[in-house]
């Protein structure tokens, strides 16, 4: 089965990368997964251009046809002003708002305080949700001082909630019906389409 | 083959000084260039119509009606007539004139409009796009093969008893092609009549159109009205030629980049490489354009964009002349060769009599 890891990280290195990688592997310990990363830092020309044009370029067809074809999907991006990037969300937009309905979608953020991780309740996943995605229940959020300790009385470590958030996306995808290829587009019939209208003839 | 322009009307400013042409003068270098596309051999001019800025061409049978009047050959088309905010039965009219006026040489090009407003401007919803589009039509295609029509539909009011004038020119309709950038149901309409297809293949990658022209020809073919290869389609382009390849990239250049519709956007080198357009010697445009038949089959009429960005009219004027003189000469030629004995060309007046005539009974 697919995995596709789709990061909007900035940076080089990108802690969101790396909470990315993090979370595959997790679920690659689960499931029988091929994993595969796009960075949406490699395609943000690519994504502008395809507000202005209208259509994608083969660079970021390749990518929506990642997305597309995968089994499910690790979504990982920094929170800027209270919500997702701007590029990570502009990534979705040039989607098909199909493309992803019933998919299996892990949520996941960083930000340099854990006062913005509710930002992955209330901006990522009604984005996910629109999407009909279906998103695991776990989202994993990592402030900076999680990848130093970052557990207290109260909250597990970024390690334990990484290991309860991969197990969620394994269980779904395990119990995921393999998926035969696409039905080709189906032609509404001329005939349908008049008689839709009810014409009187 | 018909070889010809067909222009969206837009009034830009030219990047390059600055200076924006007025109305008036846009309009009346729409004309010039008609006038010019007949000179230099061209076959067809279509326009576009729009009814907002900035564009100017609200009005494509009045515009076509001068053109008429002050040309032999040039067959005379739009791009498009929006079927889905216009009266079908204004259209009937307005074109079936234009048939009496240019003794036949016109034919319309339907599809749906270039901005959501133009619907409510015309006290229509877009959600109802494409049921505009199939029942308007088939009103239309009924009002000119029927005297008298009785009617009643979704979206106007019933006629009862309605003939609509004057009939078409020897009854014979203008032949109708439907574009469409993205609607699988307008091929699926285009095949059920036996109409003409036209993609505007200009502005996005090829795939995206043939994916649609291939529907509508199997389509054509399931509806009974030959095989797939013998529909009738047709094929935007966009080019900017130079007889020195640098000299038309550095000339298109600014125009590029700050263009409507894909300015401020990729680079002219990735959008030649994405999409139909060309910016090369004429040598580039014939083998680009060649190329086309291998995508889409052996095709009926191609259009070329040429006048739109902001470029003086002085420059499209000499785009025409190498248009004319150096590209479509050996695209008609290579075109003609190994072209299938089946593919019939685009239809026209004259032959659409013909076959009328073939086909009415003896004595009749």
């Amino acid at each position: 089965m697919k995995l596709v890891v789709v990061t909007a990280g900035l940076t080089q290195p990108s802690s969101t990368r790396l909470l990315g990688d993090r979370l595959a592997e997790a679920v690659a310990q689960r499931a029988e997964v091929e994993v595969s990363v796009i960075e949406l830092r490699d395609l943000a020309v690519d994504i502008a251009n395809n507000f202005v044009t209208g259509f994608a370029n083969a660079r970021l067809r390749a990518a929506i046809e990642a997305v597309t074809e995968a089994d499910a999907l690790v979504a990982v991006t920094p929170i800027f002003s209270g919500s997702y990037s701007g590029l990570f969300k502009s990534f979705f937009d040039v989607i098909d708002n199909t493309a992803l309905a019933g998919k299996p979608v892990l949520i996941a953020a960083t930000g340099g305080t854990a006062r913005h991780s509710l930002a992955l309740e209330h901006a990522l996943r009604p984005l996910f949700a629109y999407l009909r995605a279906v998103v695991v229940p776990t989202a994993v959020y990592a402030a900076s001082e999680d990848w130093g300790g970052g557990r207290d009385a109260f909250t597990d470590g970024l390690g334990e909630r990484i290991a309860r958030a991969a197990q969620e996306l394994a269980d779904l995808l395990l119990r995921r019906a393999p998926r035969g290829p696409e039905p080709e587009a189906e032609v509404v019939p001329f005939e349908q389409q008049l008689a839709a209208l009810r014409l009187v003839e | 083959m018909q070889f010809g322009i067909f222009s969206v009307g837009d009034v830009t400013t030219d990047p390059t000084n600055g200076r924006t042409p007025t109305e008036n003068e846009r309009i009346k270098a729409m004309v010039t260039i008609a006038l010019k596309a007949e000179e230099v051999g061209l076959d067809v001019f279509a326009t576009g119509e729009h009814h907002n800025p900035p564009f100017v061409p609200s009005s494509p049978t009045t515009m076509l009606g001068y053109i008429a009047a002050r040309t032999e050959r040039l067959q005379l088309s739009t791009a498009t007539t929006l079927i889905t905010t216009n009266d079908p039965v204004k259209i009937a009219e307005d074109f079936a004139m234009l048939q009496h006026l240019a003794d036949g040489r016109v034919d319309v090009m339907l599809g749906r409009g270039n901005t959501g407003p133009v619907y409510p401007w015309f006290g229509q919803d877009i959600r109802q796009g494409i049921p505009l589009a199939v029942e308007n039509y088939a009103l239309l295609h009924k009002l000119w093969r029927e005297d008298v029509v009785d009617w009643e539909g979704r979206f106007r009011t019933p006629l009862q008893g309605f003939t609509s004038t004057p009939r078409p020119l020897d009854g014979v309709p203008p032949f109708v092609w439907h574009g469409s950038i993205r609607s699988p149901e307008i091929a699926e309409q285009a095949a059920y009549y036996g109409d003409g297809f036209f993609a505007n293949h200009i502005f996005w990658p090829k795939e995206h159109f043939m994916r649609l022209i291939s529907l509508y020809r199997q389509r054509y073919a399931h509806y009974g009205h030959g095989t797939p290869e013998q529909a009738v389609v047709g094929l935007g382009g966009q080019v900017f030629m130079r007889k020195n390849s640098q000299d038309a990239v550095r000339e298109f250049r600014p125009y590029f980049d700050v263009a409507p519709v894909y300015g401020h956007g990729p680079s002219l080198e990735e959008f030649m490489a994405e999409t139909p357009l060309t910016v090369g010697s004429p040598q580039q445009v014939i083998d680009r354009t060649l190329e086309f038949r291998e995508f889409f089959g052996d095709y009926q009429r191609q259009l070329f964009l040429m006048d739109h960005a902001g470029l003086p009219l002085k420059t499209v004027l000499e785009q025409l002349d190498l248009l004319g003189e150096e590209v479509v000469p050996v695209l008609r030629k290579e075109f003609a060769k190994d072209r299938p004995a089946g593919v019939p060309d685009a239809p026209t007046h004259a032959s659409l009599l013909a076959a009328r005539n073939d086909s009415a009974p003896v004595g009749a």
